[in-house]
């Protein structure tokens, strides 16, 4: 690749030079090894060589250069990023927790086997259902093993159900989950106001049908009020109702998800449960369920046995793994570091205000970003630039690329796909009213300055450490490592 | 409770919304759901009362001096790993989506990218999967979409979880079949393996394999060529300080547990899905890429890229599910790997193979006691032992040291074993400290 030297943004192994060192491993018993010269590497191993300073603070300036929920409003619609707690971070660094190896003997893991199942039994009891497992290591890793729960449960009754239906709103993960287990996706088309359509449902729901996957409140921020009737007319069809969690935070301690007919959810601890994204993980997730779909979980589970808890292999009937070991324990520990700090009313307080805020943003900001709904929303909204933007060319990536310059993260952009130029902006319930004021007059002033001079907004952003970048080019000639 | 609203501020944001009150805002949600009863404890903990309750649930997790591996390796994290994976500039960013104000974890996942390409010998790697057993799995359904066969051959010695992990995956299509490369010596017998290869989609080795014993692959891609088929490669990244690398004897997918590159143990996660492969299989690989790039003023930026394949985009045509991936993980471990650099991983690889080493050397003194197979091995080992591999383990616990995974549920041809493993955070005097748990035991 081209190693052209630019001081600023040099690779670690731009850096490099042979022989420097950052660590040693000087252990005596390294004399000890032999292993045959046939089975050994031959090639160099091209990894830079640095002294332990360089790699802090190279890694250090790369730092400097991300916003991040720390250092910046970051409203990025449906990935609820909210403020992650510093305890979390604390707990789930305790040496018992850190080190334990996954293979431990139960008996030296009982700290651990006790957090799982109290904080197992909280989310139940919040979604409002009987079962849960902790096993998976994201959202989508969880609706991979909700919809292996569907399965093995249809294959129990002997029915043989090939498609999942959701609507067109819904995240690209449904679909692609559904396909990647060999089911057929049926797209249901969103009524005007941006629901699901009943009688449309009722039309593409049958016999061959095994999961409804919704997303609730919807990816426009939308609560689906006809839940009742959606949810009867899954039940009549003998089918599963599946709800995509990754919005749960508007509802969290306001409702119980298994109320509704929910049969099965996922959780996303790195939303609703405040554990940090890491830049794009790790995360955790969770599937509850109905006592129906329980024996189907993935084992192990853990159960009390005693004074103590156990590992719990089931009755054969699990559908298996779906992750080596137990599952992404050091997020299920800053999550439970969060719920101990909340008690129902504590969480209720947290849906109550992030659709405050929600509905703040979009009411200041209505009368120059349109709303693709006329009504209130959840815990977020989707606007869109308004007629006298478009009219001059601009676009919402345009819109995005400013805020940058003033210093607030974009919002999620063109997603959900059915709106045109949507903007989606999730605030989440711990920023503050001046956080969001200082948030609108920025929105307003990329309108007004866009409105002035179109081609500055275009050229945006013009104070970021890089300027519009070649995806194109990444695309064609893909320049993937050093 | 993390929320900043004073009821004030509630009042006024109410207010210039125009509603009344809250209510209002949730009159789309039927009333009769709304304000359940939430069976929870009615009072919450303040940080201090929850530090102490956390303090005393992690001190009940007993902490043996522990010699178990079987695809999780005690590791030493280095401080200036820690430091910079707790900067929350890394920490509480998302994915990169807007990349000119992402060029940190960007760049941070381009060098990771390049240093898992830099172990493994491959052309390129993704941005992480999930862990190993994910990476395994969806290597070799990438090789089913390459190559449309559906019968899957595997060594004896492919971590039995990364077995589970994979059949799980492809659970809806009966139509796949696994055939297993019969065990030699504790290794793969590659004389069966051209009348199994064929109609294959993949071999699928892992080496060092799931008993410490290292596979020579010499001629082994030639085989799975003849055939039609693929060569997935797992392999522990450290090892590859001192071992062959998959992309050095013809692998198509090589992939790994990321974890062994200074995460910690976790009781299981997060830990950290490697993925690499030749350059031909780019576009098949899941996942998050990021990629090389210009601005428009011509200077060096990087953007996710290759995004076509992904589930954002493709919906029920992607290439994989995946969305949320490992990336603070992939950053811990470019970092363990750039403090380290080259000898300093050769030294880590020497320092396992060396503790074990002298653990087999020690354990297989002991009266009763034998190596179970004679082929030279990475970092664990198995160990027959007289008696019950799994009561020997309890006994030796109540003293204080875990000996390692009895093998019988997973291995019962292999009789009472135990599977020991000794990294390079072990000394003599712990080794020797096993020794007399496992006579006491005895």
């Amino acid at each position: 690749m081209n190693c052209a030297p630019a001081i600023d943004n040099r690779l670690s192994i731009e850096k490099s030079d042979p022989g420097r060192r950052g660590l040693w491993c000087k252990n005596p018993l390294r004399a000890k090894a032999s292993i045959p010269a046939a089975l050994r590497r031959k090639s160099a191993l091209r990894l830079p060589e640095l002294s332990e300073f360089d790699v802090v603070r190279h890694y250090t300036r790369l730092s400097r250069l991300n916003f991040s929920v720390d250092t910046h409003f970051y409203p990025l619609g449906s990935c609820t990023m909210k403020y992650n707690p510093r305890f979390n971070e604390e707990a789930a660094a305790l040496e018992g927790f850190a080190a334990l190896h996954p293979l431990a003997h139960d008996s030296s893991a009982q700290g651990t086997l006790e957090l799982i199942h109290d904080l197992s039994a909280r989310l139940v009891e919040l979604c409002g259902l009987d079962a849960i497992t902790l096993q998976p290591a994201a959202g989508a890793h969880s609706e991979f093993t909700g919809l292996l729960l569907a399965k093995a449960y249809f294959e129990a009754k002997g029915e043989n159900r090939t498609e999942i239906v959701c609507p067109d709103s819904a995240h690209g993960t449904n679909p692609a989950t559904a396909s990647m287990m060999g089911f057929n996706t049926v797209n249901l088309a969103s009524k005007p106001d941006g629901r699901l359509d009943v009688e449309e449902l009722k039309k593409h729901i049958g016999p061959k049908t095994a999961v409804l996957m919704l997303t609730i409140p919807n990816t426009l921020g939308i609560f689906e009020s006809n839940i009742e009737a959606i949810a009867k007319a899954v039940h009549d069809a003998g089918a599963l109702f599946y709800m995509d969690g990754a919005n749960l935070n508007a509802l969290i301690g306001m409702v119980k998800p298994g109320d509704f007919g929910v049969d099965l959810m996922h959780l996303n601890f790195h939303k609703t449960f405040s554990t940090p994204h890491g830049g794009g993980g790790p995360g955790a997730g969770a599937i509850v369920c109905s006592k129906q779909l329980a024996p189907f979980l993935p084992v192990p589970l853990v159960k009390k046995s005693g004074s103590g808890y156990v590992s719990d292999f089931g009755d054969g009937r699990s559908i298996g793994k779906v992750k080596a070991f137990f599952g992404n324990t050091g997020v299920l520990v800053r999550a439970y570091a969060y719920m101990l700090a909340h008690t129902p009313e504590e969480f209720a307080d947290i849906a109550r205000c992030a659709i405050i805020n929600a509905n703040y943003v979009r009411s200041r900001l209505l009368d120059i970003y349109p709303s693709y709904s006329k009504e209130y929303c959840m815990h977020e909204c989707v606007l869109t630039p308004g007629a006298d933007m478009t009219g001059k060319g601009l676009r919402t990536l345009d819109v995005a690329k400013g805020l940058l310059d003033r210093g607030f993260h974009a919002p999620t952009i063109y997603f959900p796909t059915i709106v045109h130029e949507a903007i989606m902006i999730e605030p989440t319930e711990t920023e503050s009213k001046a956080t969001l004021d200082e948030f609108v007059a920025a929105m307003r002033d990329v309108h007004d300055s866009g409105m002035a001079d179109p081609q500055a907004l275009k050229d945006a952003p013009h104070t970021m450490p890089v300027k519009r970048l070649d995806e194109v080019q990444a695309a064609r000639q893909p320049n993937l490592h050093w | 409770m993390y929320t900043p609203h004073t009821k004030k501020d509630k009042e006024e944001m109410l207010k210039t919304i125009g509603a009344a009150s809250f209510e209002e805002l949730v009159k789309q949600v039927p009333a009769k759901f709304l304000w359940p009863k939430i069976n929870l404890p009615a009072e919450s903990l303040d940080e201090a009362q929850a530090a102490a309750r956390m303090a005393g649930l992690a001190a009940k997790n007993c902490r043996p001096l522990s010699f178990l591996g079987a695809g999780a390796y005690e590791r030493y994290t280095p401080a200036a790993v820690k430091a910079i994976t707790s900067r929350t500039e890394f920490l509480t960013a998302y994915t990169p989506y807007q990349p000119e104000a992402s060029q940190g974890t960007l760049q941070a996942i381009y060098e990771f990218q390049s240093t898992v390409s830099a172990l493994y010998a491959m052309d390129c790697a993704n941005a992480s999967m999930y862990d190993g057993a994910s990476s395994f799995a969806e290597a070799v359904r990438a090789t089913v979409r390459v190559t449309g066969r559906k019968k899957i051959v595997y060594s004896a010695g492919v971590n039995p979880q990364y077995m589970d992990t994979l059949k799980t995956y492809f659970a809806h299509s009966p139509e796949y079949t696994y055939v297993k490369v019969p065990m030699n010596n504790g290794v793969m017998d590659q004389a069966a393996l051209p009348a199994l290869l064929e109609g294959a989609a993949c071999l699928a080795v892992q080496t060092p394999n799931f008993l410490g014993l290292i596979e020579d692959m010499n001629g082994v891609a030639d085989l799975v060529k003849k055939a039609g088929a693929l060569l997935v490669a797992a392999a522990d990244p450290v090892s590859l300080g001192i071992l062959a690398a998959p992309g050095e004897y013809g692998a198509d997918f090589a992939v790994g547990e990321g974890q062994s590159l200074g995460l910690p143990l976790a009781y299981g996660g997060p830990y950290l899905g490697l993925f690499s492969c030749k350059k031909e299989h780019v576009r098949q690989m899941p996942g998050r890429i990021t990629g090389l790039t210009k601005d428009k003023d011509g200077k060096r930026g990087f953007v996710l890229t290759l995004q076509a394949r992904e589930q954002h985009i493709r919906r029920d045509k992607a290439a994989s599910n995946i969305c949320s991936n490992e990336a603070l993980c992939a950053l811990a471990a470019t970092v363990y790997s750039a403090l380290y650099g080259p000898e300093g991983l050769k030294e880590l690889a020497e320092a396992n193979a060396g503790a074990a080493a002298y653990t087999a050397e020690r354990l297989s003194s002991i009266k009763g006691c034998s190596l179970k197979f004679k082929g030279p091995f990475f970092n664990e080992f198995v160990l027959s032992v007289p008696g019950k591999a799994a009561a020997l383990r309890e006994k030796a616990l109540a003293r204080g040291v875990d000996i390692g995974l009895p093998l019988a549920p997973l291995f019962p041809e292999l009789g009472e074993t135990l599977l020991v493993c000794a990294t390079e955070t072990k000394t003599e005097a712990d080794i020797l400290k096993l020794e007399a748990a496992i006579k006491e035991a005895i």
